[in-house]
């Protein structure tokens, strides 16, 4: 038998062996508590690694191009932060950098260097520091926010000129889709778990 | 019952109940399995809440007064504030693109801030009136936060694609700061504030 305080009430639920893909949730307050994964930590590196490889793409290719009168001139994912970095917008470079570059490729080597040990029952070192600092910057990875702000500049400037998407956009967009189902495949208990074991 | 009432504590990050111990003066308890400082409840919650909140209420006005991008064209200068964005697509049949940059910008911060002083105090009076409810509400205003920062990310590709020398030059206004500042430093507020709380009125009332 499992205890678990939810977290949003901390009332104390009985959780008993989960069928497959079920979720329990707090009788008080219907908070998630716990939800049942198949084969979490093999999903969780693959799709992890096929995000890492999507992020190269989107970083090294063209982004958006842009042709007005026979004038073609192409960005990529970082010109945009260059030029807010050169507008002497410093923080908002920052931030900009931050949530839609750093924060995600962080996130991803984290779970890729706590999950990889783990699929060979050796939790690594640090496991519990690293895995604490991918929770606490999921808030801040804010990709597909930004997707959607590309999908509003297109039509801003659709009307002044053609706008061409590059291959890193679309890279970009997969790599959303794709790090959604790596961390919804992931099911933090199992990391837990994995540090009682240990010695 | 609740772990509190049991004398027990949920870690906050991974959900392990222990008992509550009494460290020694000065020193922290930690949890036994991921070893993050253990609190019963997140602490100083409500004016942490309120100092965070308090900051993006204040950043809200130059965000909203102040431009957010600056045009250049041909030798002219145009300011546009996030509402002159909003009314420009509505009169140049981008209605849609209006509504996602009024309901981003606009109506989902403000919402956001009013919510949270509302549970906040509702929280300080101790309410029991519909706790599941708040606290659905609570986790609305956590989820949807961050889509507020479309707008930074439109500043960021537009100031990207329409460069000096084409036929136009855009730049990021001051409000552009603000507003980043005003998203980032709610979102903190809502992070700050402890769900549990709502629920602890329900069982001081017990008693």
């Amino acid at each position: 038998m499992n205890l678990i305080a939810c977290h949003e009430c901390d009332l104390v639920n009985r959780i008993p062996p989960l069928p497959r893909r079920a979720a329990a949730r707090c009788v008080r307050c219907g908070g998630l508590l716990l939800r049942a994964k198949p084969d979490s930590v093999e999903r969780t590196i693959a799709l992890t690694l096929a995000g890492l490889v999507l992020f190269v793409v989107a970083c090294s290719f063209p982004f958006l191009s842009m042709e007005n009168a026979g004038i073609v001139q192409e960005t990529a994912l970082f010109t945009g932060i260059y030029n807010l970095y050169k507008q002497k917008m410093v923080p908002l470079a920052t931030l900009v950098l931050l949530t839609c570059v750093l924060i995600p490729l962080a996130q991803m080597l984290g779970l890729l260097y706590i999950m990889i040990p783990l699929k060979w029952n050796r939790p690594a070192r640090y496991t519990a520091r690293v895995f604490r600092m991918f929770l606490h910057l999921q808030p801040w990875g804010l990709m597909e926010v930004y997707m959607l702000g590309i999908l509003v500049a297109l039509v801003k400037l659709g009307k002044m000129a053609t706008i061409v998407p590059g291959l890193a956009v679309i890279a970009f967009g997969i790599l959303i889709f794709v790090l959604a189902a790596a961390y919804t495949s992931l099911d933090p208990h199992l990391v837990w778990e994995s540090l009682e074991k240990k010695p | 019952m609740s772990a509190k009432e049991l004398g027990l504590v949920g870690c906050h990050e991974c959900h392990l109940l222990s008992r509550q111990q009494r460290p020694a003066s000065g020193q922290a308890a930690y949890c036994p399995r991921c070893g993050a400082a253990l609190h019963l409840r997140k602490p100083n919650s409500i004016p942490r809440t309120w100092a965070l909140l308090t900051a993006a209420f204040l950043f809200y006005i130059p965000a909203n007064v102040l431009p957010i991008t600056i045009t250049t064209s041909l030798g002219a200068k145009q300011s546009d504030t996030i509402m002159s964005g909003v009314i420009y697509f509505l009169l140049h049949g981008s209605p849609e693109i209006a509504v996602v940059i009024f309901t981003a910008s606009i109506f989902i911060p403000l919402m956001k801030l009013i919510i949270m002083s509302y549970l906040l105090v509702s929280v300080q009076r101790k309410s029991r009136w519909r706790p599941r409810d708040r606290t659905q509400l609570y986790r609305i205003v956590e989820a949807v936060g961050r889509w507020s920062m479309v707008d930074i990310y439109v500043v960021t590709i537009l100031v990207a694609l329409v460069k000096l020398g084409v036929f136009a030059d855009i730049e990021a206004g001051p409000a552009a700061l603000y507003f980043a500042a005003v998203v980032v430093i709610s979102m903190l507020a809502a992070q700050s504030f402890d769900p549990r709380l709502i629920w602890d009125a329900l069982e001081e009332n017990h008693d």
